[in-house]
């Protein structure tokens, strides 16, 4: 082999790598999308109610400086998610037209962007705020972008339900950003989002089956059928009634929260039995719809007593 | 390396669309407001956590 075919060998391939480097023509609103700023708006709703609803008085600016690390913290999981998953992206029509799979971003400027943006967050959380609320933002980040994304999503039916732990956590963050601690009340609040996350999902699997086969996601209809679905998100339905319930009985929230559950619950357990008993796709679409209703309505409630409590 | 640069003296390099150089110029606007906000944020927590010592120092 001559010194000329080496060198053709070793440069060849860095040129093929430069012409392979296009002008960047993602523009601002790509990278907010990245951010999946819909469920950054839930996650900062919900940080905000344990935020506002733990003991104590923290301040305004330092407040706001939280909730602003944890928006930027789960947007930056976002980013991770859609780098790690621009594959399976690219084949549902729901999330095709995301910017990695459309090619308006390019995977590594998903990635660069995703763990500046976690590294930021967490940083600065810490030095502004505490390290305790900023260990558990990192963890949440981490739990999301690798446990989730990386591992479970596409080796297990299971994937949302473990998963499901990385969204429950900003309550718990908030509260932890208020406190410096982790209390019972927090841990609550986890449990009813962690609960809720089956049910919201698998509803929502239930008609986007065939997108998540197409996709190889071994979502829980793909892998164990329609039938075996309805049942764990009645099953998962039936725990998260008394789940909800439970910030009244053990006295952390006011009766308005504790009647509000009670026929939240009941409206999530009779949808749930409905589509058990008489599968539709729109029955799954009204449980999809009332699982937002019903998170969305549990914290604000929550957050509108405490509001109301502090008032008088 | 100098051979390779020498054998094309002319090469314009990369030159980017009026769209490339709009869509740049948005990302680079929009970096700065996010730096600038977070200066802002770092002087206002500052400020929050001194309280009055913030004057408070031997001059």
């Amino acid at each position: 082999m001559s010194l000329v075919t080496d060198r053709a060998e070793l440069i060849s391939p860095m040129h093929a790598d430069a012409a392979r480097i296009e002008p960047s023509m993602a523009g601002v609103g790509d990278y907010l999308e990245l951010m999946k700023p819909r469920v950054m708006s839930l996650v900062v709703f919900t940080a905000l109610v344990g935020l506002a609803v733990a003991p104590g008085h923290l301040h305004p600016v330092l407040a706001f400086t939280a909730l602003l690390c944890i928006a930027v913290g789960a947007g930056a999981a976002g980013a991770l998610n859609m780098w790690y998953d621009a594959d399976i992206d690219a084949v549902m029509a729901r999330t095709a037209d995301r910017p990695v799979p459309a090619g308006r971003v390019q995977p590594r400027e998903a990635l660069g962007f995703g763990v500046t943006l976690a590294a930021f967050s967490v940083v600065t959380f810490g030095v502004l705020v505490n390290w305790l609320a900023a260990g558990l933002l990192a963890f949440t980040i981490f739990f999301y972008a690798v446990i989730y994304t990386m591992w479970l999503k596409r080796s297990t039916p299971q994937n949302i339900v473990i998963g499901g732990a990385a969204g429950a956590f900003p309550p718990m963050i908030g509260w932890a950003a208020a406190t410096g601690a982790i209390g019972i009340e927090s841990v609550l609040l986890f449990l009813i989002i962690f609960f809720w996350t089956p049910p919201h999902f698998w509803a929502l699997s239930l008609y986007k089956a065939e997108e998540y086969r197409r996709a190889g996601v071994p979502m829980l209809p793909v892998v164990s059928g329609l039938s075996e679905t309805r049942r764990q998100i009645l099953i998962y339905s039936l725990v998260l009634a008394p789940v909800g319930v439970s910030p009244w009985l053990l006295g952390y929230a006011g009766r308005s929260y504790g009647a509000v559950a009670v026929l939240a619950g009941a409206l999530m357990v009779a949808l749930a039995l409905k589509l058990w008993r008489r599968p539709a796709e729109r029955t799954a679409k009204q449980l999809f719809a009332f699982s937002i209703l019903y998170l969305f309505v549990l914290f604000a409630v929550l957050l509108v007593e405490h509001a109301l409590g502090r008032a008088a | 390396m100098s051979d390779t640069m020498a054998e094309r003296p002319n090469e314009p390099g990369l030159v980017l669309t009026d769209e490339q150089k709009r869509r740049r110029r948005a990302r680079s606007i929009a970096i700065a407001l996010a730096l600038g906000a977070f200066v802002v944020l770092l002087y206002l927590v500052t400020i929050v956590k001194l309280g009055p010592g913030v004057l408070n120092r031997p001059l």
